[in-house]
């Protein structure tokens, strides 16, 4: 494997960053190689903070929940002290996943093949036959369910590192911070994921989602269907041109933020909803008045934004609250994890029109979704024509001072950095 | 079907309910979806709810795959039935094997199913497997079955591998 992982590297240029020439292409190899993919575990998966879960993913002390994140198995715990804990799901002893169910709450967890107990913190609790063991065995820091090398979180989105030398996260997330804290500030009772995930997979490169979630450029030809069915909807709609800006947040993550004319549960009334949806709307509305003031108020509730964190979290405000992440196991091959996120204690009769409105467009139910899903197949399916095509072009409004929303700037900011951390530049 | 235009709730049989979802498969099958929709009363449901949900779940406080009212239910029939839900251009093709198929209960006017399903579903030569229980809530209208509720609960882990549920299940 290391020889042709070299000649990728050394003779294939993947990103053509060209701004003299105003071109901006990326090779069709980034999407098919096998050692691109080694290298994106390598010198990505392995290196950056991923997204682990929310907080309230574990809502009472004891609770557990099992999740694969960067191709690992975690166990990701509160403990009683509902300190989280995010722990490398495989006994010390010979390594059989510890925890084999997919949530629930627990006092410890015992390995089913030799016994070890084991606490919500991974410390070893117990095991038969421990007269047989040293004295003080127990207490080796190798005796414990290992903790990931580095977990933190922002604002109750919890992520995990597995380089121990990796930057803080808030360092980490950056300008992607100002995205996250306008969905954490949208209640001041918190932010939950309602229960139900929608996991999917898609047989595609994980890049084309994560260039595809903060497409502003594909909705009038991908999403017609779900265009149509928003204007044959009594009050589907408010008069709301699509329009906005994108922008590259630098180190990867990137975000598009726009008007729109479909119905935000915070906080963009539309007919649909009817005058008790409206007096709902306003009291949202006036409640992040008086919290953030107008200027900010207006920006949480009548702008979407969909944000992507480098290189696999998506976070969607958009006609819902959407968390997504992906993983490749093939270059042509996710799987997908996506959440709705919603304030706490939030009124049913919103809660419900929002996950309506989550259904309309998102999900592999969804009017849109699949869409997508067959639109990343085809491309996936396009690059068998490689060595006569060979490259994407990412260069729509390269030359703009102010990118709009179904620009590519903020791909750019992607690519730019996918390009630096795979050649290790 | 053999059922009379005078069948009640009380005189429907268990073969009356398996011809009329052999019927409904084939129509799914056959993508004819608006003779589907006709199925269906004005006030039906239809839902997939993700697989991590009881199987009970409501979706005004869970995220399912599908939780479409009658209203969004035609909807989703108008959009299968063009060209530009890309997703099912060309059509897939889809065949519904219904099993297992028992009568509940009696509840009040509705007769509650339960099913096992599974459809196969073939899109550029990829063929993908669901699988799962379906319950129905059933009512007599004008003397023939209609469906009030249809509940798809796919007994796999999640749509890894199939990635999407753009057919009718």
């Amino acid at each position: 494997m290391a020889a042709p992982l070299k000649k990728v590297v050394d003779n294939d240029r993947l990103v053509d960053d060209d701004r003299e020439g105003q071109r901006f292409r990326v090779s069709r190899t980034a999407f098919v190689s096998k050692e691109i993919l080694a290298l994106e575990r390598a010198n990505i998966f392995d290196k950056v903070w991923l997204y682990l879960g929310h907080e309230s993913e574990l809502a009472k002390p004891g609770d557990f929940l099992t999740r694969s994140v960067g191709g690992r198995t975690l166990l990701f715990t509160r403990d009683n002290k509902s300190k989280f804990h995010a722990l490398m799901n495989t006994c010390p002893h010979r390594g059989a996943r510890v925890c084999r169910e997919r949530s629930g709450n627990a006092k410890s967890f015992q390995c089913f093949y030799h016994g070890w107990v084991f606490g919500l913190d991974g410390a070893l609790r117990d095991m038969p036959g421990k007269e047989s063991y040293p004295p003080g065995f127990a207490e080796r820091s190798t005796s414990s369910l290992q903790p990931a090398p580095k977990f933190d979180s922002y604002r109750s989105f919890c992520f995990v590192s597995f380089n121990p030398n990796v930057e803080s996260l808030p360092e980490y997330l950056g300008n992607a911070r100002e995205y996250m804290d306008i969905v954490a500030d949208q209640s001041e009772a918190g932010m939950t994921v309602v229960g139900g995930t929608q996991e999917y997979s898609i047989r595609a490169n994980w890049k084309l989602l994560a260039e595809n979630s903060y497409d502003g450029y594909h909705a009038a030809t991908n999403h017609a269907t779900y265009l149509e069915y928003l204007k044959g909807t009594t009050g589907g709609l408010v008069p709301i041109q699509l329009t906005g800006s994108g922008r590259d947040l630098g180190k990867g993550h990137g975000v598009v933020e726009y008007r729109a004319p479909w119905g935000r549960p915070v906080a963009q009334w539309i007919p649909a909803w009817g005058d008790d949806g409206k007096k709902r709307v306003e009291a949202i509305y006036d409640n992040l008045m008086s919290r953030h003031g107008k200027e900010r108020a207006d920006r949480i509730a009548l702008y979407n934004r969909n944000l992507h964190v480098f290189p696999n979290l998506v976070i969607n405000d958009i006609m819902a609250l959407t968390v997504r992440t992906f993983y490749p196991s093939e270059p042509d091959f996710m799987t997908v994890n996506a959440w709705a996120l919603a304030p706490v204690q939030e009124d049913p009769g919103d809660r419900s029109a929002r996950l309506f409105n989550f259904l309309e467009f998102l999900g592999p139910g969804g009017f849109a979704t699949p869409d997508d899903i067959e639109a990343l197949e085809q491309c996936q399916d396009g690059y068998s024509n490689l060595a006569e095509v060979g490259w994407n072009d990412i260069s729509k409004g390269l030359t703009k001072e102010t990118p709009s929303f179904d620009d590519e700037a903020q791909m750019r900011g992607y690519w730019t950095e996918w390009n630096r951390r795979i050649y290790g530049a | 079907m053999s059922m009379t235009a005078t069948a009640t709730l009380q005189t429907i049989t268990r073969a009356d309910v398996e011809d009329f979802l052999f019927a409904e498969a084939d129509l799914i099958d056959a993508w004819k979806l608006p003779e589907w929709l006709e199925l269906f009363t004005d006030d039906a449901h239809y839902f997939v709810p993700s697989t991590d949900v009881d199987p009970e779940a409501r979706p005004n406080d869970n995220l399912f795959y599908i939780a479409d009212d009658r209203f969004r239910l035609g909807e989703r029939v108008k959009r299968l039935m063009k060209r530009t839900a890309h997703v099912e251009f060309p059509h897939s093709k889809v065949r519904h094997i219904v099993g297992n198929i028992r009568i509940l209960e009696r509840d009040g006017d509705d007769l509650k199913i339960s099913t096992s399903f599974i459809a196969h579903r073939t899109k550029n030569a990829v063929t993908d497997v669901y699988f799962g229980t379906g319950l129905y809530r059933l009512v007599v209208r004008d003397g023939r079955l209609a469906i009030r509720e249809k509940r798809s609960i796919l007994a796999s882990d999640g749509l890894r591998q199939q990635g999407r549920v753009s057919f009718i299940l």
